[in-house]
């Protein structure tokens, strides 16, 4: 009702009203003011009577200082126990600000005894905006022995400056496991963003790439505090109270640290990738890529001449190929192609197909299509088609599937998508299609795009990662699996261990499972047939199923560089092999590639022979 | 308006002129000028030692004191009635400023909250504080109490929209003790119990929806928030110091200047946010019990000149401005002591500085105002 004008007996009686609910309303407020002081006045009894002993014990001499205890970062192991990644004792040099009445001078002096260099103090200076009060910051990192020996000597001149013990994160094999474990590097800005910046008190460092990366919120662990009593020039004098911190987690990693170096060896310094899984748990007993870097250079900071000649370099020693490099797969595409057109009745096992080098579309095109081999294959049914590895079969068979058919058969491998390995920044290549190719190129799907799709270029590209896991998903039968790196955690100090389990991800089933195995001999014909584009590899006590692969590599860009020697080297083709063993029950598959390494048969194959003869040979024993 | 038919209103005859002391006269409430004079001297004592006895510091938080009590003494001198006449426009003013600072704003920690004038700058924000519960008791004294669902719903806007802009800014502080404002003004108008408990009710349920939606790191930045303590070396530093500072004081405390948590550094704050922990260890118990009843009496005072105020608005308003006078320094020891979590509110008239202080003093004017007009207003 609104308020009227004037008075009135009716006003008087809304007035008396209104004064007497804002009355009690006023007494109620008064009522609770006195409640909730006398609540402050409870808390200040039990901080000030009844906790005032505690209280006073802290603040005698008070000199109460609470420091971070980082946890101890999980060790990684490989599947047989050797360590891949470890702390080891160092010392560093760690100033106290509040301590330090002329930092200026105390770097200078500090200077002539110890090697710093601008770097060190630049970063230094970065991390004094954004202490604590008491906090220690590190100026130098590892210092050896001398160096140790040296400060000693002169402590004396430096009040606010010690020499503090810690722990480095170390990698034993270096290069070896470079791409797998990734290393940890000092906590940046942006990092402090993605975590809890809380329990990363008094860590200095963290994972940057790899499983370091990915597992880092197990490996890391929780912080403890500690409240330390220091006299007057600081100095600590006992402990009052700690949390202790709680280490990370120990991770066993799936791969063979072993197989990882006959990989990288038979390799030979060549440019390239190796993926090996067991096909049955989706355990990576391999992942290489070549050349590859010391990840320890990283973990004490890394200069910057060091980390430009890495990053600059041609050969990309960065760069992970096996998860990240996106290849044509070339010919080794064709045994899943063969299935395809098995499986949706384009072809049977029997049916041929005339090959005399060159294939012209039924379609108008502007040019024939050749196959590798001049004069042709001559009848070729889907046996000889792998083994020899028809290209005249694949452009007829890809026209009749059709580009469509191709893909979504295909995508049931898990070409196309990240395999969802848990390594940061997996590629997951192209698997064309009209749709795609409206969205991404904005154009039309052209025929003649099917046929070389049928040979595994063009458009489409797989990572060796992929590759490999679809051999395994062939290998058997089906069975399409999350590839796994890490297949135990380990609790600290508990030896107990928890498996993990792959992810099961797809089980493919097709109508005729003995296209499985058509294909499958057809694969093993490759090694073991007479024809066979990789029979070099053959070994008599167990059989190979494998695919050679040669897919070309496209012209320079316009604006590099002629630099003849490079140049022949970088034009020539990409070698693949993908292979699986033994072909009865497989237990390795391997996928390969050796970039610009010319025939997939001569030099890709043998490596994978290579590395399944080791991981046959160890079963064995 | 209501001369006839208060008892209170109508002294001894009609033909006697009402007593008038000196103090009424210029419109002073010598309860409420004792008490805050009382308070004043609190703060100058332990600043004088939580600022390590630096001469300066006590002269610059003597002078803003006295700007305080001089801009208290020119607003008194303005009848209550003019503040319900102005209040709109204070408001709309208050509204204009705020989105001035949005779009054209000085940045300070972060935040856009400034607006520089050339000569000086200026907090809208600060202006806002008095202006909303102002608008809030204006527009409610317009109806009969307690107000209708439709009046409530108007005054909740009124509220919440700059409630909102300065959430923007953001200052969310700043924000929930405006709300806090405007709010009292609703609850002093008597607004059902039955509502008051569902919109807590609400809020109640609400907080675990914002918990589900929000992400880990989020969710860990609000435990740490809750519980400072589980970060001893950032927010739960201040905690743990101010606690043992506190706690080491006991029933008598160390003595004035003897305290040790303040000069060795330990205690952070000491002279602003913190200096409620200075008290405490240097006076102890017995120290705090003199503050806070030195609070309480300047809490009861403007109670009693909202229940004596003869009309609706200054009623609510003199209740608004009083008890949020009470959140303050309920907040701040709350969070000294640890048992709310740290937000950077000053502890009122003690702390050193704040610009909340002008603005405190001049909700003081209005409740003295509303009490030494009060009897003009009845003849």
């Amino acid at each position: 009702m609104k308020r009227p004008n004037g008075a009135g007996r009716n006003a008087a009686i809304h007035d008396y009203r209104d004064t007497r609910i804002f009355t009690v309303r006023a007494i109620s407020g008064l009522v609770i003011v006195f409640l909730l002081t006398l609540i402050l006045v409870a808390r200040l009894v039990y901080l000030q009577v009844l906790s005032h002993e505690h209280f006073s014990t802290l603040s005698q001499k008070n000199r109460v200082t609470i420091y971070p205890i980082p946890p101890i970062r999980g060790l990684i192991y490989d599947r047989n126990g050797v360590v891949l990644a470890e702390n080891i004792p160092t010392f560093h040099l760690e100033l106290v600000p509040e301590r330090i009445h002329d930092m200026e001078a105390t770097i200078q002096q500090l200077q002539q005894l110890i090697a710093i260099d601008e770097e060190d103090v630049t970063r230094f200076h970065h991390e004094l905006q954004r202490k604590r009060p008491f906090d220690s910051i590190p100026l130098r990192f590892r210092l050896d022995d001398e160096e140790v020996a040296k400060f000693a000597v002169n402590r004396y001149r430096f009040p606010g400056v010690e020499i503090k013990a810690g722990l480095t994160r170390h990698y034993p094999l270096g290069p070896l496991m470079a791409h797998v474990v990734g290393y940890v590097g000092r906590v940046s800005e942006a990092d402090l963003k993605r975590i809890d910046a809380v329990n990363y008190r008094g860590t200095t460092h963290i994972g940057k790439t790899g499983i370091e990366r990915s597992y880092e919120s197990l490996l890391h662990g929780k912080v403890g505090y500690q409240q330390v009593e220091t006299d007057v020039l600081g100095r600590q004098l006992r402990i009052l109270d700690q949390t202790p911190p709680l280490s990370g987690q120990n991770l066993h990693l799936t791969i063979d640290a072993h197989l990882q170096q006959v990989a990288v060896d038979a390799l030979g310094g060549e440019n390239g990738a190796l993926v090996a899984i067991d096909p049955n748990n989706g355990e990576i007993l391999a992942l290489v890529s070549t050349p590859s870097f010391d990840p320890n250079l990283f973990v004490s900071g890394i200069s910057t001449t060091e980390y430009q000649a890495l990053r600059t370099s041609l050969e990309r020693p960065l760069f992970n190929r096996a998860i990240k490099g996106q290849y044509p797969p070339g010919s080794t595409i064709k045994p899943f192609i063969g299935l395809a057109g098995l499986e949706l009745g384009k072809i049977d096992e029997d049916s041929t197909i005339f090959c005399r080098g060159i294939y012209f579309p039924e379609f108008r095109s502007q040019r024939p299509y050749r196959d590798w081999k001049r004069h042709g294959h001559g009848y070729t049914d889907l046996e000889k088609s792998v083994v020899e590895s028809c290209d005249v079969y694949y452009y007829e068979l890809a026209y009749r599937l059709g580009i469509d058919r191709i893909s979504s058969f295909l995508a049931r491998f898990g070409f196309g998508a990240p395999t969802g390995i848990r390594l940061p920044g997996e590629a997951r290549g192209i698997l064309p299609s009209r749709e795609w190719k409206r969205r991404n190129r904005r154009q039309p799907w052209y025929p003649g795009e099917t046929l070389i799709t049928g040979i595994g270029q063009g458009y489409r590209l797989a990572t060796p990662l992929q590759l490999a896991v679809a051999t395994a998903t062939l290998a058997t039968e089906g069975l399409h699996l999350q590839p796994l790196l890490v297949r135990a955690l380990e609790p600290p100090d508990s030896n107990q261990q928890t498996a993990q389990q792959a992810k099961v991800i797809n089980r493919i089933s097709i109508i005729d499972p003995y296209n499985w195995s058509t294909v499958k001999h057809a694969m093993t014909q490759v090694v073991h047939g007479p024809h066979g584009t990789a029979r070099r590899i053959a070994q008599v006590e167990y059989r190979i199923a494998g695919k050679t692969g040669t897919s070309q590599v496209f012209g320079l860009k316009k604006d590099e560089k002629y630099d003849a020697e490079k140049l022949a080297k970088k034009l020539r083709d990409h070698a693949l092999f993908i292979a699986f063993a033994p072909e009865e029950k497989p237990r390795i598959a391997v996928a390969v590639i050796v970039e610009n390494g010319g025939s997939g048969g001569a030099v890709a194959a043998p490596v994978a022979g290579k590395v399944i003869d080791a991981f046959m040979r160890s079963e064995g024993e | 308006m209501q001369s006839g038919y208060s008892s209170r209103s109508a002294p001894r005859g009609d033909t006697a002129p009402p007593a008038r002391g000196l103090a009424v006269r210029l419109h002073l409430d010598l309860p409420l000028l004792v008490g805050l004079l009382f308070l004043s001297g609190i703060s100058l004592v332990v600043l004088y030692s939580a600022g390590e006895q630096n001469p300066d510091l006590i002269i610059r938080q003597a002078t803003r004191l006295g700007i305080g009590f001089a801009v208290a003494f020119a607003i008194a001198q303005i009848p209550p009635r003019s503040f319900q006449y102005w209040a709109p426009w204070l408001y709309a003013l208050g509204l204009a400023l705020l989105i001035a600072v949005l779009l054209l704003g000085e940045v300070g920690k972060g935040a856009q909250r400034w607006l520089n004038f050339g000569l000086f700058r200026f907090q809208p924000s600060e202006l806002m504080k008095i202006a909303v519960p102002m608008m809030a008791a204006q527009y409610l004294a317009g109806f009969h109490l307690p107000p209708r669902p439709r009046v409530i719903a108007v005054a909740s806007l009124i509220i919440l929209a700059p409630v909102l802009l300065i959430v923007k800014q953001p200052d969310l502080g700043t924000a929930l003790l405006i709300a806090g404002a405007g709010g009292f003004v609703l609850l002093l108008s008597g607004i059902p119990k039955r509502l008051i408990f569902s919109v807590l009710g609400l809020l109640a349920l609400a907080m675990p929806a914002i918990w589900y939606l929000m992400h880990d790191y989020q969710r860990q930045r609000v435990l740490t928030f809750l519980n400072p303590e589980a970060d001893p070396l950032g927010a739960g530093y201040h905690i743990i110091q101010s606690k043992i500072a506190i706690g080491s004081g006991g029933w008598f405390g160390k003595g004035w200047l003897n305290g040790t948590q303040a000069y060795l550094d330990f205690l952070p704050e000491s002279s602003t946010d913190f200096i409620f922990a200075v008290l405490g260890e240097e006076f102890g118990l017995t120290g705090i019990l003199v503050l806070l009843a030195g609070y309480l009496f300047v809490v009861s005072r403007g109670m009693i000149i909202a229940i004596q105020a003869q009309d609706c608005f200054s009623r609510l308003l003199a209740g608004s401005l009083t008890l949020t006078f009470f959140i303050y320094f309920f907040v701040n020891i709350g969070m000294v002591t640890g048992l709310l979590p740290v937000v950077g509110l000053p502890l009122p008239l003690i702390s050193y500085g704040g610009s909340s202080l002008v603005t405190m003093m001049a909700a003081f004017g209005i409740l003295m105002s509303i009490q030494t007009h009060r009897k003009l207003v009845a003849s």
